[in-house]
This record gives C-alpha cells, sequence and structure tokens, in this order.
C-alpha cells in the first residue's frame, strides 16, 4: 500500500498552480525533456569534477557516490518562513535550556515533568558534564531540524539533530548549481540567499570562545578523509578560512589545546568538531580511539576551550527523549509550541507496544539510538516479511523502538525516469546558536526519489533540491 | 599551517612531478626503442631507464624478462609499483583529497580530474590511443596543475610547501635521467646519426631540445648536455635551478630547527651555482650525480623531520 493522500506542494486539489509556484511551473512547461536531461547530465558532471561526493559506510572503503541533485526547485513562502524561523529558534533555545538543566539544577525532572529514568539513563548523558559551565550557556551550536508538512501551514519536527548533523554543505552547493544552470530563474524570482551560513557559522563560534580570548583561533575537526561527510567538513573549514584538523593534529599541554604547526605549537579556542562524543579523548571516553586528542575533556571542563557542539547534548536530540520537547518549551519558555511534534508511542511502556504491535502496518518504526534511515521500518509501504521481522524485533528488545503515525510528507514536483512527477520530501533548516540564535532563510530539502518512498536519507537513495525561501 | 597539511602539500606536489618526469623516461625510452638498432641495444635501454626508478629488481620479480611493452605497462599500471603513474596519480589526489580545504578549487578539480580519468584507463583504451598521446597527456595534466597553483594559490606557506615537493623531486628525477643515460650514451658509438638521435632523445625528455639550441647555438655535444642539465640557471629543469627555487622557499618557511637543512641546501646550492662543468666531469659524472642525489634524499628527510612530523610539544 502506497500513500496515495498527500499535500502537492506545487498544486492545489484541483490541479491549479500555487501563486509561489507560478513562474516555476511555466519553467517548466517550457523547457523540452532533452534539456532537462542535459542539464542533469551537466550538473552531475559538475558535482564528481567538484568532488562533491559521499562515502557510503559497508561498501569498499573510499567508495564515493554523488546524492542525486534534483534540477526542481522547493519553494517556501515568506509567511511560511516566518512560522517556521519563529518555530525552530522557539524549539532550539528550549533545548539548549533543558540541556543546561539536567547538567545543573534538573528543575525539570524535580518537577516531574520528565521521567527522571529516561533522561539520566540514557546512553548519551555524560555525567562528565554535570556542573561544567559552558559559554553563554550554548551546548547545541549547530542544530539541524527535520521538518515535514503534512498539509497547509502544517509543519512537523521529525527530528533534532544535536550531535553533528550534517547537509549544510549540500544546501549551499545547490544553490550554487542552479544559479549557475538557470540563471533565469533567479531573475525572475526573489530568493532569499543563503551564502553567508559560513560567516554566521564563523561568527558563531568566535562567539563562544573562552572568555579572555579577543581574537580567538577557530577550527573544524574531522575524523578524517575517509569519513561520509569530509567532503562537508573541508568545504565548511576552507569557506570559513580556518584550518581542518584531525586528532593527531592537537595536542594537549596545562589544560591548553595546541594544534601543530610547521612553526610550532598555535593555540586552538574553539573546536567545530565533527566527530562524535564517544571518540573525543581516549583517556575520557573510549580509550581505542585513534582519533581523538589526549586531554581534551580536561581543558575544555577548564573552560580553557569551547566544543561545539557541546559534549553531552546529544541527550536531547534522543528518540526517547523527543516526546518531551513540547513540554520542555512551555516549562523553560513559557510558550506554546508553534511546530508540531509526531505522536509518538514508547515501546518500552507495554501498553504502548501492545497498540503499536497491533497497529504495524499503519506506523513508523524507527530505533530509538538509530540516525540515517538504518533500521526503520515504514508500515504502509513494508512488505508482510518485513512487518513480521519487526514484530519479532518489537516483541525481543521493545526499549529500543518508537513508533509513530506515519504521515504523509508532502510532495514536490521531481525530476524522475518518468517524467516530472511529485516525489515526498522534507526540509533541514540549520539553527546556530552562540551569543544570539541565527539561520539563513530555508535549508537543505531532501527527497525521496522511488516513487510512493518516505524515506528521504542520502543513505538510502534519497536526494536533495534547492531550497527557496520568496522574500516578500 | 598545520605539519600534516604541509606533509600532504608537499607529497601531492612530489607525486605530481614524479608521474611527469615518469612519462618523459617512458616517452623517451619509447621513443629510442623505434630507432634502428639491435635487440640487444631495445632491451638495454630498458634495462637502464628501469635502473633509473631503481626499480630493476621489482620489475624482473614480477614480469621477467625485459620487454618494451611490459616495462610501460609495468610503469603506467602496475599497482606494486610504487612509481607506476596510475599509482602516481592516485597519491597525488588522495593527498589532495586530505587537504582539500587548503587548496582552491580549481586545483582540487584539476587533481581530482585527472585522478577520474587516468582511474577509467586500461591497457586495452591505451593500446588504442597510443601510449605517446597519453604521455603527453601526462606531462599536460601536470603543467596545468602547475599552471593552476600558480594562477590561483595564495603565494603563504601552502604554496611554498607545494613548491618545495616539485623542485625537490624535479632535481632527483632530472639527475636519475642524466645519470643513467649519459652513461649509456658516452659509453656507445653508435655513428654520428644514431648518437644526433640519442642525444636529442635526452633533451627531448626533459625539454630542452630548443632550449639547448638556444643557450648554446652549436651541435649537440655531451658537456654541453651535461652542463645545461646541471648548471644552467635558466633552465627550469636544471639542478642548479631546481635547488636555487629549493633552497628559496626554504628560507621564507623556516623555523627555529631547521637551521642545519637550510645551511646543507645552501650549500648545495652554492656548489651548483658556482660549479664548472669541467670540473665535475673530472670528478667523474656519475659519481657527482650519486652525490647529488644521496643529498636530496637527506634534504627530503631534513625538510620531513623539521616541519612536516607532526612537532611534538615542548
Amino acid at each position: 500500500m502506497a500513500i496515495t493522500e498527500f499535500y502537492d506542494e506545487m498544486r492545489e486539489d484541483g490541479g491549479l498552480v500555487r501563486p509561489h509556484y507560478a513562474d516555476v511551473s511555466r519553467w517548466l512547461d517550457d523547457m523540452s525533456t532533452e534539456r532537462m536531461a542535459r542539464k542533469r547530465a551537466e550538473a552531475n558532471a559538475l558535482f564528481h569534477r567538484f568532488g562533491i561526493t559521499f562515502a557510503v559506510y559497508g561498501e569498499d572503503s573510499g567508495t564515493e557516490r554523488l546524492i542525486p541533485f534534483d534540477i526542481i526547485p522547493r519553494i517556501i513562502t515568506a509567511g511560511e518562513w516566518l512560522t517556521l524561523e519563529a518555530g525552530l529558534r522557539q524549539r532550539v533555545m528550549a533545548l539548549n535550556a533543558f540541556i543546561r538543566d539536567i547538567y545543573h539544577e534538573r528543575s525539570i525532572l524535580k518537577e516531574g515533568r520528565i521521567p527522571e529514568q529516561d533522561v539520566l539513563g540514557n546512553a548519551q548523558y555524560r555525567k562528565e558534564m554535570v556542573g561544567v559551565q559552558v559559554v553563554h550557556d550554548v551546548y547545541a551550536h549547530i542544530a539541524g531540524v527535520d521538518i515535514v508538512r503534512a498539509g497547509e501551514g502544517e509543519f512537523y519536527v521529525l527530528e533534532d539533530n544535536l550531535r553533528v548533523p550534517s547537509g549544510v554543505s549540500y544546501m549551499l552547493e545547490d544553490r550554487r548549481m542552479m544559479m549557475r544552470l538557470f540563471p533565469e530563474l533567479f531573475a525572475n524570482n526573489r530568493v532569499a540567499p543563503v551564502d553567508h551560513y559560513p560567516n554566521l557559522l564563523l561568527d558563531t563560534m568566535r562567539s563562544v570562545a573562552p572568555a579572555g580570548q579577543d581574537n580567538p583561533s577557530v577550527v573544524v575537526m574531522t575524523p578524517g578523509a575517509y569519513n561520509s561527510a569530509y567532503f562537508e567538513h573541508a568545504f565548511l573549514a576552507q569557506q570559513m578560512g580556518v584550518e581542518l584538523v584531525e586528532g593527531q593534529d592537537l595536542f594537549v599541554r596545562d589544560e591548553i589545546v595546541y594544534m601543530r604547526t610547521t612553526q610550532g605549537p598555535k593555540r586552538v579556542d574553539v573546536i567545530y568538531r565533527r566527530i562524535d562524543d564517544d571518540f573525543l579523548d581516549p583517556l575520557a571516553f573510549r580509550q581505542d580511539s585513534m582519533l581523538g586528542v589526549p586531554g581534551l575533556l580536561q581543558a575544555y571542563r577548564a573552560g580553557k576551550v569551547t566544543l561545539a557542539n557541546a559534549v553531552g547534548g546529544g541527550l536531547a536530540d534522543d528518540k526517547s527523549i523527543y516526546p518531551y520537547v513540547p513540554e520542555m518549551i512551555r516549562f523553560y519558555l513559557g510558550e506554546e509550541p508553534i511546530l508540531n511534534n509526531v505522536p509518538t508511542y514508547r515501546c518500552s511502556d507495554p501498553k504502548q507496544l501492545s497498540h503499536v504491535l497491533a497497529n504495524l502496518p499503519e506506523l513508523v518504526v524507527k530505533e530509538v539510538h538509530g540516525a540515517g534511515g538504518y533500521g526503520m521500518l515504514v508500515g504502509p509501504t513494508a512488505s508482510k516479511d518485513e512487518i513480521a521481522a519487526f514484530r519479532e524485533r518489537l516483541t525481543v528488545n521493545p526499549e529500543k523502538y518508537i513508533a509513530q503515525p506515519t504521515l504523509s510528507l508532502s510532495a514536490c514536483p521531481t525530476y524522475v525516469e518518468s517524467g516530472v512527477a511529485p516525489r515526498h520530501i522534507d526540509l533541514r533548516p540549520f539553527v546556530l546558536s552562540g551569543k544570539d540564535v541565527r539561520m539563513v532563510p530555508g535549508g537543505l530539502t531532501r527527497v525521496a526519489l522511488r516513487e510512493g518512498s518516505l524515506v528521504v536519507n542520502s543513505s538510502q537513495g534519497g536526494g536533495t533540491k534547492d531550497t527557496w525561501v520568496l522574500e516578500a | 599551517m598545520l605539519s600534516r597539511t604541509a606533509d600532504h602539500l608537499f607529497w601531492m606536489a612530489r607525486y605530481m612531478e614524479r608521474a611527469e618526469n615518469t612519462a618523459r623516461m617512458l616517452d623517451v625510452g619509447y621513443r629510442m626503442s623505434l630507432m634502428p638498432q639491435t635487440e640487444a641495444e631495445v632491451e638495454q635501454n630498458w634495462v637502464g631507464l628501469l635502473r633509473i626508478m631503481s626499480l630493476e629488481e621489482q620489475y624482473r620479480a614480477t614480469c621477467g624478462a625485459v620487454d618494451g611493452d611490459k616495462v610501460i605497462r609495468f610503469m603506467i599500471f602496475d599497482p606494486e609499483n610504487p612509481s607506476s603513474i596510475r599509482n602516481c596519480l592516485r597519491a597525488a589526489r588522495e593527498n589532495a583529497h586530505s587537504v582539500r580545504d587548503t587548496l582552491t578549487a580549481e586545483l582540487w578539480e584539476t587533481t581530482n580530474a585527472t585522478w577520474i580519468k587516468v582511474r577509467a584507463l586500461t591497457p586495452e583504451i591505451l593500446a588504442d590511443r597510443g601510449v605517446s598521446e597519453f604521455f603527453e597527456w601526462v606531462k599536460y595534466r601536470s603543467h596545468l596543475s602547475r599552471g593552476v597553483t600558480i594562477g590561483t594559490m595564495l603565494q603563504d606557506d601552502s604554496w611554498r610547501f607545494i613548491r618545495l615537493g616539485t623542485f625537490l623531486e624535479r632535481a632527483d628525477n632530472t639527475a636519475r635521467i642524466l645519470d643513467v643515460k649519459y652513461q649509456v650514451l658516452v659509453s656507445e658509438d653508435g655513428g654520428e646519426a644514431a648518437d644526433y638521435y640519442r642525444w636529442s632523445a635526452l633533451l627531448h625528455s626533459v625539454s630542452a631540445f630548443e632550449v639547448y639550441r638556444k643557450a648554446y647555438r652549436d651541435l649537440i655535444s655531451p658537456v654541453k648536455v651535461a652542463d645545461l642539465l646541471i648548471l644552467n640557471q635558466d633552465m627550469p629543469r636544471s639542478l642548479a635551478r631546481c635547488m636555487r627555487e629549493v633552497y628559496a622557499n626554504l628560507q621564507v618557511v623556516a623555523n627555529d630547527r631547521s637551521g642545519e637543512t637550510l645551511r646543507r641546501a645552501g650549500e648545495l646550492e652554492a656548489s651548483l651555482r658556482f660549479g664548472r662543468i669541467d670540473h665535475l666531469l673530472d670528478q667523474g659524472l656519475h659519481s657527482f650525480l650519486d652525490q647529488f642525489m644521496d643529498r636530496i634524499y637527506d634534504l627530503g628527510n631534513r625538510i620531513s623531520d623539521d616541519f612536516l612530523i607532526s612537532l611534538r610539544a615542548g
């Protein structure tokens, strides 16, 4: 069974083109199949030459693939963006307040708004962070919040990615590609620019430097050239004009972090790290980590270096904590949530589990700690065997799963084998928190290229689109 | 700049330069093999080439008897041969990939595109296109990389480590070409015409044929060829010129532990700047080149120790 009812981004129910898509629709109608195919081939060749690729886990090391780029843009109106921006700001502020609270007073637990066990027993909870002061109380400096649209003005947050969210380089490269391939579109539409993202990011990083460092030195830390997101790490370092370091390039002496340069040691103040907590410091976390820096955590706890994102922030983007985010917004900000949360069944609860088991064909089941679209079941599009397999897994390890009703994701016209056809999309805006909360208009739109599919992850055959926010 | 970054840039440049010089040597070997001569001479020609690269033993172990086609394949494709053109271009690209944030978009794209092309190359395609065209292509890709480097990179320390890699590698390669070819050429007496072609092939292999004519306005003589490739300051592939570049770049990147390295580079550079070809030939060209290559090898190690291997704390 496929999802047949969905919100079409371009057309109203009667088939009428929505006003903000009018120009793009005409442009699509005027374009011959040959030109479209030629432009797509041109885009692919350019992405290859630029080496804008990602490595796929589980395949031969060094295997690099292109993320398919779709040439039809996804458009968001100025009004919609106002709502989204306000909702994102609110949500990320509440999440940061929550993380701070958990590592300090724990008032939200004391008042019984969230069960203590779900927080303190969580695998992402880091006892090393208790009582540690971080600059401006910011933990999630870079958040990539996954949002889907179910209907007119109806936006749901699927996930708050607060650890090392990726994809922003595709947002920027997709825009560059569109402007290169179809400059005429930008002459006819007032598309809000996104190119200043690296500037905002650098500014955000500098704003959270340890006190007293007037001209802070910022670095991007990568696990190395074979990481799946290496392209993005190199891209961001280059665009910000800062060093791209690996663990072996850094060392700690007397709680100060230095990088090894051809002119001797140079102090480092802010590390935008694209490496998980577990691998940061072999003295504190995984001892077998070859990627980390011995003594880094101690320097961090002493306030001599800033890590972005903070250690232990993954606590708040865990799927088991997700259901409580609206409560956090009410508790810390005294506001009603602007963006919706998807109703979520926690399978660790026997009553909720039995409801889930009884309704598997209608539900989406996800691993609590999973990411990247791996290990998930989309009930309505799954085969009988797949459903049976998940029933088995849920019964054996219920605490590892959550379930949600299947949202009918909105769809956007997409250039596929059969021509132009609607395909389901999501949106990942990137929210920067430092001294202030800032973001560029839009984000990364991911598209599920298989007909009827709701899985947009690039590791699962998803593509990307340029995302436009039209200026009012 | 980061020591690791400097290391990758240095080796990126060395491997690109090595790919170019391998193509040059193979091209001249191939051209010489087309001239009328005995089978033994043809074989000697290829053996000489393998010796330049210190690869004779490895070649014999994997490929057996020395044969032109097999040597060319070994030097272009062999996965176990660290100096094969394919491996050099792959290593250049891998090093570039590790520091692509330091490279301009143009330089990265050039290096990446070269690798993508050569990765797709098979012996069948090569046979179809002809090896000379391929060698020409490799040279031009190297020219392009160098041109893009000069035309787009900020001329800071990253640029200097690239230049250091280029000229150190080139100094070594020019010395190797000269060492092997010179011995073969002066010991053989193939008659005037054959001599002319052999010496001119050697000059062609380092793009020095027209340069020679212009610099000396004279018939091709072994002494002048040696003079051009060793001592001529204006010849971009001569040992003297390469060392001048190495020394100049080392001076700028100097740190508090590189004094001895700089001194040794300067000493070598001065000996070439003020050297005389008749003195070198009296000493024996082979022994001079042998010592030169040892000193280049020593400089490479010292540059690694002083700048590239992650400096320890304190």
